[in-house]
This record gives C-alpha cells, structure tokens and sequence, in this order.
C-alpha cells in the first residue's frame, strides 16, 4: 500500500500496522507494548491522520492506503 | 564551628522542587544551537543541569545519534518544547507527541506570534495552557514579562511560569527587572527566567530578583566555549541564589564609610 511518510510517499506491505513502520523507520525491533525490544529508549511518537496513536496501540493499528503518517522524535531545541 | 564543607552541606540541601521532583542545579538547559551532539553532551556536563529542553521534530533516518538517549545516559531530565508553534491547536498536538515519544507530561509551551519577534501570544497561551492543564499535563509557561498574564497563567494550572528576560536568542539579558520582581512576589509556584540570556551575569540577577531557577541555550551552545560558559552559568545561578538569601545591602544616595573615624593619628 502507498503511505505518506513524514510528508514523503512510501510503500508498505498491505497488512502493515504501526509497529511494522516504526520498526522499518528505525531499524529497531519494537515489542507489543511499543518498547524497543533491546531495551534502550526508542523515543518516538506516532500521528495516522493527525491523531496520536498510543505506542500501546501500535501494533493493534493497522495502515490503510492513503493513511498520512508522522513520526516525530526529540531534537534539540530551547 | 561551621566548616566549608558544612557550608557547602547545606547549599546541597537548597532544591529546585518542581512537581515534586527535586533538582540540586537551579539551571535549566536548553539543548538548541549546538553544532553537535558531542559538544553539546560535554557543556551540558558542564553546566550542571539536571533538566533540558527539547523541540519535537520528524524523525530523520539518518540522524546520526539519539538527542533523548544521550540525556537518559546522562541521568538529565528531559523538558519537551512546543516550539515553532503559532496556534493552541499546534502546540497541545505537539505535547502529546512529546507525551508519547518521551514519557513525561512536563511540556515546556511556547506559543509563538511571529517570527520575527517570537514573542508569545497570550491569547493562544492562556487558551493551550487550558487545555493541557485539562489533559493531565504539567505545563511550564513560557510568558511574556507581564506580572497579570503570569498570575492568570498560575490560576490556570500552569506548574511553573516561565518569563522571558528579553527576546529568544538576543542576549540582551532582563530588559524589565522590576516585572521580573513583581511576578516573582506574586507566584506561590516556580517562576523560571526563560530567553534573553547572554552572560553569566544576567543570569545571576535573575536569581537576585527571586527567580527560582534560570532557563538559557545558545548563552552556552554559541559562545565561543560552549563548555567554559556551561561552567560560568553553573557558578552564576549558585552566586544569585546564595546573594539573593544572603540579603543586599540597602542602595544609598552617598557614601558610607567602612571604616571608624575614631581613633585616627594626627598629622601636623
């Protein structure tokens, strides 16, 4: 299926849910509950559609063609 | 007898409380303006800081390093922005990303006006800082220098107010202390001096006026030694805070001498 991503077009499989992105954007492998599975602070946060989806729904939310996604971290910033 | 290290026993047990959390630094950091990741790790060490600053931003692939796992290492806690900001709606979707990508509800608000000032708009600050009080959020008001916008903004639930000693990233230092003052008599919840910092004497006076802890960022990031300047701020908001207690001599419009007149030789 065909996503926005951050503003970007980007292909997913057809049953990806947000855990499968979050896992693909940063190589990291996340758990059921939205932590990464090595442990360290994963430090994301995900909007599909201009709604936060809960890192304890990620894997429970699956994508859907056109969905518009955001994923934001922390940067510096005053 | 009272020792130097006694002495400096009991200055450890002056804590920043804020929401219950105690920090023994008084200094606030902001993480913005650095070149890297690196030297910004090594003047946040510097400085002392136990809580930074943060903006929330697309994540970027090739980012390399992780800002967030750099203060965790560190043992900082982290403070989430809303910059970049102009509308309540921004800034309250904003918190809740940082809710969720960092596990804290302390959110630093910023609503901005306009570029080119960045001043914060009030209308849109009371009203976000409504809603975020209402969503659970601990909500650290960055405000103008305006004593009735600062009291309205505590009656709203904010945690701390943060007044700006003068425009962000100019370092003219505290444009109106006198506001400063006043705001700081009147809250009976933290009051941070945020923005407008530019040495480390602006913001001891912050500190000399009342102000419960000093916010800055490019002070330290763009100074010419980011790491030497961390250190000078970390002695700085120390020195305002012990003067503040110590308590100032009164000013006088003449002179008063310190030394008796009695007793002096005669000279022919």
């Amino acid at each position: 299926m065909n996503i926005k991503l951050n503003g970007a077009d980007h292909t997913l499989s057809d049953d990806a849910s947000v855990t499968t992105l979050v896992s693909h954007i940063t190589g990291r492998v996340v758990d059921s509950s939205g932590q990464a599975a090595d442990g360290r602070k994963i430090g994301v946060a995900v909007a599909r559609n201009s709604e936060v989806v809960p890192r304890s729904q990620w894997a429970a939310t699956a994508l859907a063609e056109g969905d518009e996604l955001e994923i934001v971290t922390a940067v510096q910033g005053g | 007898m009272t020792t130097a290290s006694t002495q400096a026993a009991s200055t450890r047990t002056d804590a920043l409380v804020i929401d219950g959390v105690e920090f023994g630094s008084r200094l606030i950091m902001g993480t913005g303006g650095a070149p890297s990741l690196d030297g910004l790790g090594a003047a946040l060490l510097a400085s002392g800081t136990e809580l930074t600053t943060v903006a929330m931003r697309r994540y970027s692939p090739t980012e390399t390093g992780s800002l967030f796992q750099l203060l965790v290492d560190h043992g900082i806690r982290v403070l989430p922005n809303t910059a970049g900001c102009f509308t309540a709606k921004d800034a309250v979707m904003t918190a809740e990303l940082a809710r969720e990508a960092l596990e804290t509800d302390w959110v630093k608000l910023e609503v901005i006006a306009d570029e080119q000032t960045l001043l914060p708009d009030a209308v849109e600050l009371v009203d976000a800082t409504e809603k975020l009080v209402d969503r659970g959020f601990k909500v650290f008001a960055y405000t103008n220098d305006d004593p009735v916008l600062a009291l309205r903004l505590e009656n709203l639930g904010a945690t701390a107010v943060m007044p700006l000693g003068a425009p962000i990233g100019t370092g003219l230092g505290i444009l109106n202390p006198h506001n400063i003052e006043l705001i700081v008599s009147r809250a009976s919840v933290p009051v941070v001096l945020d923005a407008g910092i530019g040495t480390a004497s602006d913001a001891a006076l912050a500190m000399e006026l009342g102000c419960d802890a000093v916010l800055l960022a490019t002070a330290v990031t763009r100074a010419q030694n980011p790491v030497q300047m961390g250190e000078a701020f970390k002695h700085a908001v120390i020195a305002g805070r012990l003067a503040k207690q110590a308590g100032r001599i009164p000013r006088r419009e003449h002179a008063l001498a310190s030394s008796a007149m009695e007793g002096r030789a005669e000279f022919l």
